[in-house]
């Protein structure tokens, strides 16, 4: 008996039960419809996590005052402010010594009352440098950025954040008003394009001062020299771990600290952050896709009983058909192509179906979700796998069965 | 087995040599600790176009008979030469082979398949035999019509009465030219116009040189046959040859 004579066998047996077929691929669509969805929502999640981080900048490395995390895990001095100067700032960029750091940012912020007109906004003001832009992924909505000449001169100039702008002037196409910040009057020159808010701080919140301005009129005392942070911007993602490297060498050496000694500075990078953020994401993955392998297993199951029932009422078929001459072989086969067929369909409509509510279900649901090609590709595999085992493996009994038994089964 | 190996030679059907031989059969049944002789010891010889019915009350083992027959069971000692091929040494898939090739069934519940047409079930067992497809729609589409069901060859076993549906099984049994037509209780279901029907049938097929095995239990039944074996307690009790 041929292969195709099989397929035409199982075919008549698939469209003369179609109550029963119709139930076994729709236990198998739902189950790997149900796959796609919440595996896409689990990545979707991921990809919408990470996106945001990248939105701070990338190839970016953040060097921060304070030494790394004792064993206790509590931080010594983090943050505090005296450990990393605008010196320090300054050495980073040397194109010598770190040559595979493109761009350096260092920032003192702090937090201030602007004032415009009688509207006051309590905001984060950030004195940076005028490579702000390049190394923290940023651009302008209108106006100029802080040039190098008002760095030195301590002008007293401020580009705002565009929420910031609405918040003081209800609207913001503001450049060339003027903002009190502690008593002293900033031009506006610029409004920061809107780049989305994150899980911690609110980009589009913020005032921009030149970091000169900043440590001279706003902060000043002994405080003057000292930076929050600095940020660094690689060449490119390949010469991130060699800026890596280098950012911490030219650190160590300023603060003449020994080879193996305790760092009073910490450098962490745009990875680490995505890493962290997107294990939690990773974990929502696993967790949703732990829920959708148990519902395809329960369809699996399903599917098994409705093919078991199907092989005992079918046991007297079985038995005519081997009578009839039918080798164990084809008994087998006939079974082995029916219950992949209807794995196999169940598999397609169901990634289909998985598919189409992908594409459509984040405009009602608002959440991405992202279609992913191994989870339909593994999906398919199971479909049949279901099918298969579920099925072969009664009907493969069944086989074996004397014929005479078969027959006399009713 | 040492009369299985004495006796290789392959007989043609027709040449005058019995078709069947059943020498010395044995079958014993297991059923936990309890052992069951179901044939005690049976020499059956039938040649080629004959007409025989086997008969007994139940537990007689003519059941048996007819299972060992149609290779649908095998003996626990002894032998049985088919066409003169010894059917106790080959495996399942020759057994297979040889039921589809040698033996038409017509069986007491019909066993045909509800899904398939008349025709369908009819094809089935050429299927089996590796018969081309426009051929086996011919020869099934030729048998249907030899049991005077040529107007129902679309028809679903539903459709068919209780004679009909014997017709179409006994098409299915004579579509392979086997060596041997083998009804087990043919008419236990049928009313007596069926019954008339098909046996009618069987007598026009016994005419026109087929071998027909026909196991029951009914002594009216058996008369149609040319030759009747009783068999009670796993033996041939006697024998009956008409004219």
């Amino acid at each position: 008996m041929n292969w195709a004579e099989t397929v035409r066998t199982s075919w008549f047996a698939i469209a003369s039960h179609k109550m029963r077929s119709a139930l076994t691929v729709l236990g198998i669509l739902i189950g790997i419809a149900a796959v796609i969805l919440t595996v896409g929502l689990g990545l979707g999640t991921q990809k919408d996590v990470s996106s945001q981080i990248s939105a701070l900048g990338s190839n970016l490395l953040i060097v921060s005052p304070g030494s790394s995390t004792s064993s206790s895990g509590v931080r010594a001095g983090f943050g505090t402010g005296s450990t990393l100067t605008r010196a320090d700032a300054e050495a980073l960029g040397s194109k010598v010594n770190a040559p595979d750091i493109a761009g350096v940012d260092a920032e003192k912020s702090s937090s201030q009352e602007l004032t415009a007109g009688s509207t006051n906004w309590t905001t984060t003001v950030v004195g940076a440098t005028p490579s702000y832009l390049s190394v923290r992924g940023r651009s302008l909505q209108s106006g100029t950025f802080i040039t190098a000449k008002q760095n030195s001169d301590q002008a007293s100039v401020v580009v705002l954040g565009s929420e910031t702008a609405t918040e003081l002037f209800g609207f913001t196409n503001v450049v060339g008003q003027t903002v009190t910040i502690d008593s002293q009057d900033f031009q506006v020159i610029g409004v920061l394009a809107s780049s989305g808010s994150n899980a911690t701080s609110n980009l589009d919140d913020t005032a921009i001062v030149p970091l000169s301005t900043m440590a001279a009129n706003l902060v000043g005392g002994s405080q003057a020299n000292s930076v929050s942070t600095v940020y660094l911007k690689a060449k490119s993602a390949d010469a991130l771990p060699a800026a890596y490297q280098e950012a911490k060498s030219v650190l160590l050496i300023r603060h003449n600290i020994a080879t193996g000694g305790t760092a009073d500075f910490t450098v962490s990078s745009q990875d680490s952050l995505v890493s962290t953020a997107t294990s939690v994401a990773r974990t929502l993955t696993i967790l949703l896709t732990g829920i959708a392998a148990l519902s395809l297993l329960v369809g699996g199951i399903g599917v098994m009983n409705i093919m078991l029932v199907s092989v005992t009422e079918r046991t007297r078929e079985i038995g005519l058909r081997k009578a009839l001459g039918a080798p164990p072989g084809a008994i087998r086969n006939q079974f082995l192509v029916e219950a992949g067929t209807l794995g196999l369909t169940g598999g397609v409509i169901g990634a289909a179906l998985g598919i189409v509510a992908a594409l459509t279900l984040p405009g009602v649901i608002g959440s991405p979700i992202e279609v992913s090609g191994l989870a339909i590709g593994l999906s398919l595999v199971v479909a049949i796998g279901i099918g298969l085992v579920f099925g072969v493996y009664p009907a493969t009994r069944a086989a074996r069965l004397a014929p005479i038994d078969a027959l006399r089964t009713e | 087995m040492a009369q299985a190996s004495a006796l290789p030679v392959f007989r043609a059907p027709g040449s005058g040599e019995p078709v069947i031989r059943l020498a010395a059969a044995r079958k014993t049944y297991k059923t936990g600790s309890i052992e069951f002789e179901a044939l005690r010891g049976v020499d059956l010889d039938i040649d080629d176009g004959e007409y025989v019915a086997v008969v007994g009350p139940s537990g007689s083992g003519k059941s048996t008979i007819m299972n060992i027959l149609g290779c649908l069971d095998t003996l626990t000692s002894g032998s049985y030469l088919l066409a003169g091929e010894n059917v106790e040494e080959l495996d399942e898939a020759e057994l297979a082979a040889v039921r589809g090739r040698r033996i038409g069934f017509v069986f007491q519940q019909f066993h045909l398949l509800a899904s398939l047409s008349a025709w369908r079930n009819v094809e089935l067992p050429m299927v089996y035999a590796g018969v081309p497809r426009d051929e086996r729609r011919e020869r099934a589409v030729a048998a249907l019509e030899r049991v005077g069901l040529g107007d129902r060859l679309d028809n679903k076993p539903g459709q068919l009465s209780g004679g009909q549906q014997q017709r179409v099984a006994v098409a299915r049994a004579l579509v392979t030219e086997p060596t041997m037509i083998l009804a087990d209780e043919p008419t236990g279901n049928l009313d007596s116009h069926s019954t008339d029907e098909v046996l009618g049938l069987f007598d026009e097929l016994h005419a026109s040189g087929r071998t027909i095995v026909l196991i029951t239990h009914e002594q009216d039944v058996a008369a149609r046959a040319r030759r009747v074996v009783h068999v009670r307690d796993g033996r041939i009790q006697s024998e009956e040859v008409r004219a």
